[in-house]
């Protein structure tokens, strides 16, 4: 039995938790979410270099929450989701119990927030290194093959919106996509709606993202959509020095303002 | 593209901005009749979607005014769209979206010649840059795929 199974019936055993929302292997060997509710059925929880979604959208979502405290298995993208969606009340910090995991796959020892935001802070906030390459890739070409990339690339996009789903920070329950008087977003896919849809979606995560990259991995067309969030992650580090999710008193970087914030284009 | 007038869309704040703009006209000073002026409360209200939307529906050029730091008429509004804005630029010139197509001003509402300045300089600056057909254009692309796919 691995640390976390363990660790997972111990949680479940002694009711501090209702649930543990972990990752298990599907009956052909694919990771998938798993929600254990039964401690004599923790056996399945797993965690491998597979073991890749946040799972941290789940922690929003109603079925789940109804379920009672949650214990959750969290990477460092997922810790920092849980911290964010703290900070912007969507979820009670006494009602959630990490399951830790270190960048080597170990299972660290999160006893509150307050151990897990000097876990945080400790680690590497940037963006991962192969999504800051390719940011550098792209912000070296011209406005007209930039404009290019990004016309081709989300021509492909059919709005099913997995992006959204997917990201444990769009909780909305009516997203503005949903709203037509007006309908800011055409219903058909077509390569203009597209980018306003993809445009819409990174500024309503600007100062928000936490970059975990889950959006262009959830996307069956392989839109890298993760790299538009974050690279406005990036520039709000540049600009406010904010990382997302790094205190649960964090003040939202997009509602809140110094009088002295630079800017070089305004007249 | 001699004959091209280029169409802009201003979107500006009641107080300061509109104010403005209103004594450009009683002070009598002529500018570009391409600016359509569209009165908003407050910066803070104006909506990143509704730039795109004007772009979508004709628009070659935006500019997006209000009162000048520590004036807005809320305290606040024009910070909070300042954050924003910059934001925005961001995003635009990640995706080579041009951004010389949309001017973001303070204009007060004693500053009637300087709005003046700023539509003439915006309109001069379009007039240059040609209608956006790039942006406007993609809009029926997959529409016109079907139709030769047929």
């Amino acid at each position: 039995m691995s640390n976390i199974a363990a660790k997972a019936k111990e949680l479940l055993e002694s009711k501090a938790v209702q649930v543990v929302i972990g990752y298990e292997a599907g009956p052909t060997g694919v990771v998938r979410p798993a929600f254990v509710t039964d401690p004599a059925k923790t056996d399945s929880l797993i965690y491998n270099e597979n073991c890749l979604q946040n799972l941290a959208m789940y922690l929003t979502k109603h079925e789940v929450k109804h379920l009672g405290k949650m214990g959750i298995v969290a990477t460092l993208p997922v810790m920092r989701s849980i911290m964010m969606l703290i900070s912007e009340q969507q979820v009670v910090a006494e009602n959630i119990v990490v399951l830790g995991i270190s960048d080597d796959g170990k299972l660290l020892d999160i006893a509150d927030m307050n151990v897990m935001k000097a876990h945080i802070e400790k680690s590497n906030l940037g963006n991962p290194t192969k999504d800051q390459e390719k940011l550098a890739e792209l912000n070296k070409l011209s406005l007209e093959e930039k404009f290019k990339f990004w016309e081709q690339e989300l021509s492909k996009c059919i709005k099913c919106y997995a992006c959204r789903q997917s990201c444990p920070m769009c909780y909305c329950i009516r997203c503005s996509t949903d709203c037509n008087q007006p309908q800011w977003i055409p219903v058909q896919a077509n390569t203009q709606g597209n980018i306003d849809w993809h445009i819409l979606r990174a500024m309503h995560l600007a100062g928000r993202c936490i970059s975990c990259g889950e959006c262009g991995r959830a996307c069956p067309l392989n839109i890298p959509c993760h790299l538009l969030t974050m690279q406005l992650s990036d520039q709000t580090y540049n600009y406010f020095k904010v990382h997302a999710g790094t205190s649960v008193d964090m003040k939202s970087v997009m509602s809140t303002f110094e009088p002295n914030d630079k800017e070089s284009f305004i007249i | 593209m001699a004959d091209f007038e280029p169409k802009v869309v201003a979107f500006v704040c009641n107080w300061c901005t509109y104010a403005g703009a209103d004594l450009t006209g009683t002070s009598r000073i002529k500018y570009a009749t391409n600016v359509k002026i569209i009165r908003f409360p407050c910066t803070g209200r104006i909506d990143f979607m509704l730039l795109l939307k004007s772009f979508a529906n004709g628009a070659d050029g935006i500019i997006i005014s209000g009162c000048h730091p520590n004036d807005c008429h809320y305290t606040s509004g024009n910070f909070h769209a300042k954050r924003r804005w910059i934001m925005f630029k961001e995003l635009m010139d990640f995706m080579g979206i041009d951004m010389k197509r949309i001017t973001f001003s303070w204009v007060s509402a004693a500053e009637g010649a300087r709005w003046a300045e700023v539509v003439n300089s915006t309109v001069a600056r379009v007039r240059e840059l040609g209608p956006y057909v790039s942006y406007q254009k993609m809009v029926n692309t997959h529409i016109e795929e079907e139709v030769t796919n047929e």
